[in-house]
Formats: C-alpha cells, structure tokens, sequence
C-alpha cells in the first residue's frame, strides 16, 4: 500500500514537471536562442547551443532611429514608476472613501465603479485621443500617466476596497478617539495597513504598464520616447517580416526580466492579488 | 403661559440649531468624503462619462481625425456600413447624401473574433481547471509548481512573446523544427497560412491559464474533504465526483472565470498586432475587432466609424455577459441546500 501511494505520488510529480517543462518550453528557448548566432537560430529546437555569442544583444541593443535600448529602459521604468505613485495614492483614496466612509451616494458611486470594470475601454477611445490632441498631449507621457492619477484602474480601487472592508473598525474607533482626522486615520492607520494590497497595486501596475502596448502605440510618437514594449515591435517590418531575429530575441529577452524578478520575489501578493478580485491575465 | 412662550422660540431655536448643526456635520462628513474620492470622481466624469457621450454622438457621423471641419451627421450610416454586407449592400447613400460604402471586413473580423473568443475561453477554462485539480494534490512543491505555470500568464501579454510566438511557428519556426525530427515534412509556415493563423493565437491565449488555474486553486480548498471521502464510501467513481461534488461547488467560481475571460478575450489586441505586423495577418485570418478597430480609426482615421465599432463592440460584451449571467441560474448553484 505505502509503496503504491509513493509510487503514485511519483508518477503525479513526474506528469506535473512533464507539463511544466512543456509549458516552459518556448520562454526557455528564446532565452538560450538569444546566445545563439543569428544563423542558427532558425528551426534548431535544441536548448543546448553549440556556439555562444553576445553579438545580439549587441545588434539588438542599438534599437531603433539612432535610440538604443538603454533609453527605451529608462523610459519604461520611469513611466512605471510614476503610473505607480498615481495608482497608489488615487486608487487607494477612493477605496478609502468607499470602504471606510459614510456619505450620500456612495452605494450609487460604488456601483458605478464596479460597472466600469467591465466597461471595454475602446468606448472611450476616441474621444480620449482626440481630448488629449487637443490638450497637445499626443505624443508625451501625459495621456498614459495623468489617468492613473485620476483612479481610472477600477480593478485596483475594487482590490483596496476588498482590503480595507476586512481591517477592524475599532483601530479607526480608537485613533479618532485620539484626536485624530478622517484625513489622520487614512494617512496613519489605513494605508499603513492596507500595505499589503498596496503592494499588489504596485506590483500589477508595473506589469500592465510594463506590457502595455496599446496606449503607447497610440500616444507614443518620436522614437525617443518610446518604451520597450513599443521598441519591440519595431523588429517586427509591416508585413510582419523580422530581418534581425537574434536582436529581437535578445531584446525580448531582457525586456522579461523586470517581471521574473517581481514575480519571484514577491510571489504571494500575486496570488492574494489574483485570488481576491481575479486579475485578468 | 408665560412659561410656554418662553419656551416655545427655544425649542424652535435648539431644533433649527440642531438641524443646522446636523447639515453642517452632514456637509462635513460628505465634504472629507469626496475629497478622497475626488480624484476618481474627476476621472470617472472627464475620462469614461464624457468620452462615453462623446463617442456616442460621434457614431452618428463621419468624423474624421484629420479633417474635423467638415464632419456630418449621418444618421446609422456607420452601423449600415458595419453591417451591411450581411443584406448583400456594398454602397448605400447617408442621410447627408453622401455616398457610403460598406465596410467589406467588418464581418470577417466579427466572425474572428467571436471563433477566438469562443474556442480559446473554454479551452483556457478547462486547461485552468485541469491543473488546478492535478496540483490540488497533498504533493510537496505544490507552491514552486504553480509559480512555474503561472509564467506563461505573466509573460504572455507582452510584446516579447508574441515577437516570440511569430518565432514559433514560422515555416522555419520550433514548432516545425520539432515536428521535422519526428519526421514530419511539407509542413506549413503556421502564421503565415490562413487556416492556422487564428488558433496559432488561440494557443497564444490558452497557454496564459495562469489566472484561472490560481482562481480554480482557491475555490477548489474550500471544497470540504468529506465530501469526496463520503462519495468514496457510498462507492461514486472519481468521474462521479467530479461531475457530482467538484463541478457544482465549483460553478460560481467557473461563472466568475467566464466572465472575466470572455470580457477580456473580446478585447485581445496586443497579439493579433505582433503577429499580424499591424495587420489583420494574411487575407485577414488574424483580424481582431480591436486591431480593425484601431485601424479604422488611426490608420484611416475614420474615427466616427471607429466609434460605431466601439460601441456595438460594448453592446455585444454587455449582451453575452447577460446571457451567461442568465443562464447561471441552471447550472450555478450556491450552497448545497438549493
């Protein structure tokens, strides 16, 4: 019987790794593929390369209208940062407000909220583009960072909310008791434990700003601004030919790293972030 | 008497301070309220209200990022333009007199989305569901195995992977490169032949089961274990179970996971993109609502059109999600005393 079970257990183990290896497959052979002259990267499905080379990341790195990759980084770590700020300070006052506050409207405002989570974003597409253009924005940062100042992220306004329902009424009870403010208690007592949901904003924030590709194909303009995301698909011509693959791959490459190193240093607040409002992915 | 009305202004000055006091509280209260949700308020009224309006009212006309001087209303034009070819129309005359053609790949990129939507949302779903039920096993590293099919998911959206995914099944791709050692040949250049372009993207998406796998993990551990010790005694199959004990406790969650994924899957953008080359890939096999979408709009400029597609592309979201919404109520069931 006990044999039996550990045989069965191995067996599990074995499929379990079987499938994962299956599943990793792709992501690990771009990785290899990127040392691998640009020659033999076509149709060799091997993961053990028999020549290494840095020339990639070399070609790759020189990016795009005289802009090397060393911007396009900059650029997107620093849009990320800044999209972060915003999502946390806006995102976590409104889920302060639905959360931990009684005012008229509320429960009308709320609803409103949720319902524009599922709102598709294209209905408001064009009228952004054209409000932006307007305010001369096409072209900068602005259209992608002043929403994220303005708590468009209902996911996230929904995961603080979640967070900040669960946290005991008798720590706020206590503070205002103390003399302190509405403003006091969000400021010293919620966000300071909310912190946890904080993080998990952070962390999808980066990710989605990171990845984004669409609002910086439309906003982004002049080669000098361009993100990574947006670099990358200049390896890719018009009729969907690629000339340097080994560039491509390299560059590819390295624009997945940020997220390896989020996911596996901070891996339990994208499990609590997924499983309390089921994150789209 | 004299008592009385000295009383009387007294009490009606204490009950109009008291109101008084109370509207100021209330105002007080409201005031600190809304100013912490100010800044979703601003956005919710200058970035979805009024851009909702706005496209609205654009559908109706003809407006046209490069020259909006001249824009007029057209009444339904761009939804005749939309659907026309279905009633055989190829040109029609606006109610502004202008002539108008039909969109003549509006319906090819209705059909591919609906075939991605519909294919990859249930395959993602019962992948997800699979290894969520393989790993809600009491096996060591359960933890490490997630995180490891989680990578797909956390890669998958970006530009990175579908520049990669092009890779993959090119005619001289990885795919074909295992499939010659095993002795295929003649084999397609899967992105580049019509009939393979969309489910090359379709596995895309289903390999991205990550989120839905973590969701079916949840919802699986709060399924009590005597459930499946008692079917086991009253001699239910595991195939028994499965359909009998996992599957209904389970359905809330699955309803949860359609939604989301087929709210999201209506919108896929990115991909189509990468591997079309900014097209709709070729004779548009690859052409998503949102990709034809966003070249009418920036490409052709024809923003008003563009409009239009956005919003029926909205009714058709808010029209499925009702109909499974509906359709939960026979085959989601919460709590077993139902």
């Amino acid at each position: 019987m006990k044999t039996n079970t550990f045989f069965r257990h191995g067996l599990t183990h074995l499929f379990i790794i079987a499938l994962g290896v299956f599943m990793i497959y792709p992501v690990a052979w771009m990785i290899i593929s990127s040392f691998k002259p640009n020659n033999m990267i076509f149709s060799d499905p091997g993961l053990i390369p028999t020549t290494l080379t840095i020339e990639n990341y070399i070609t790759g790195w020189q990016g795009y209208a005289g802009t090397t990759f060393g911007r396009f980084f900059t650029n997107s770590l620093l849009m990320c940062v800044v999209a972060i700020i915003g999502n946390v300070i806006s995102c976590s006052m409104a889920a302060y407000a639905f959360s931990r506050l009684s005012f008229s409207g509320r429960k009308v405002w709320f609803a409103i909220m949720m319902l524009t989570l599922m709102l598709p974003g294209h209905v408001t597409l064009v009228p952004r583009y054209i409000l932006f253009n307007t305010f001369g924005w096409v072209g900068s940062y602005l259209p992608i960072l002043v929403p994220k100042f303005l708590a468009t992220d209902a996911f996230f306004v929904f995961l603080l909310v979640q967070f900040m329902r669960s946290l005991p009424k008798e720590i706020e009870e206590a503070a205002i008791i103390d003399g302190c403010g509405k403003i006091g208690v969000y400021w010293r007592i919620i966000v300071p434990l909310a912190s946890p949901a904080l993080v998990t904003t952070a962390l999808f924030t980066f990710l989605w700003t990171w990845d984004d590709f669409f609002n910086h194909l439309l906003y982004l303009t002049r080669p000098d601004t361009f993100t990574v995301s947006r670099a990358l698909r200049t390896f890719v011509g018009d009729a969907g030919a690629v000339s340097n693959w080994g560039g491509a791959l390299a560059m590819s490459t390295l624009s997945i790293i940020p997220a390896f190193i989020l996911f596996f240093s901070l891996q339990k607040y994208f499990v609590q972030g997924i499983s309390t409002t089921g994150i789209k992915g | 008497m004299t008592t009385f009305e000295q009383l009387q202004p007294q009490t009606n000055e204490g009950f109009f301070a008291r109101i008084m006091s109370g509207v100021i509280r209330s105002f007080k209260r409201n005031a600190v309220a809304y100013l912490f949700l100010a800044p979703w308020l601003i956005g919710f009224i200058a970035l979805t209200l009024y851009p909702m309006g706005y496209s609205l009212a654009l559908s109706f006309t003809d407006y046209d990022f490069t020259q909006p001087d001249s824009t007029q209303w057209i009444g339904l034009g761009n939804y005749v333009k939309m659907f026309g070819s279905v009633v055989g129309l190829s040109e029609f005359t606006a109610p502004s007199g202008e002539v108008m053609r039909v969109d003549p790949y509006y319906m090819k990129s209705l059909s591919v989305t609906f075939t991605y939507v519909f294919v990859s949302v249930p395959l993602k779903l019962i992948f997800a569901l699979g290894v969520a039920m393989l790993l809600n096993q009491r096996l060591r590293g359960v933890p490490f195995y997630r995180a490891v099919y989680y990578i797909p998911t956390l890669l998958g959206g970006s530009v990175a992977i579908a520049v990669l995914w092009r890779k993959l099944f090119e005619k001289d791709g990885l795919i074909n490169g295992f499939l010659g050692v095993l002795g295929f040949t003649d084999l397609p250049g899967w992105i580049t032949n019509p009939n393979y372009a969309l489910w090359t993207l379709i596995l895309l998406t289903v390999w991205q089961f990550g989120s839905s796998m973590i969701i079916f993990l949840a919802g699986l551990k709060q399924i009590p274990q005597e459930y499946y010790e008692a079917a086991s005694v009253d001699g239910a199959s595991k195939v028994r179970q499965f359909f009998s004990i996992t599957i209904p406790l389970l359905s809330p969650v699955i309803l949860f996971n359609l939604v989301i994924q087929i709210i999201g899957a209506f919108q896929a953008f990115t991909q189509a993109y990468i591997i079309g080359g900014g097209r709709g890939g070729v004779l548009n096999s690859t052409l998503f609502y949102t990709l034809h979408l966003y070249i009418q709009g920036w490409t052709y400029h024809e923003m008003g059109y563009a409009s239009a597609m956005a919003w029926v592309l909205l009714l058709i979201i808010g029209l499925i999600t009702a109909i499974v919404f509906r359709s939960s109520s026979w085959w989601v069931s919460y709590g077993v005393g139902e």
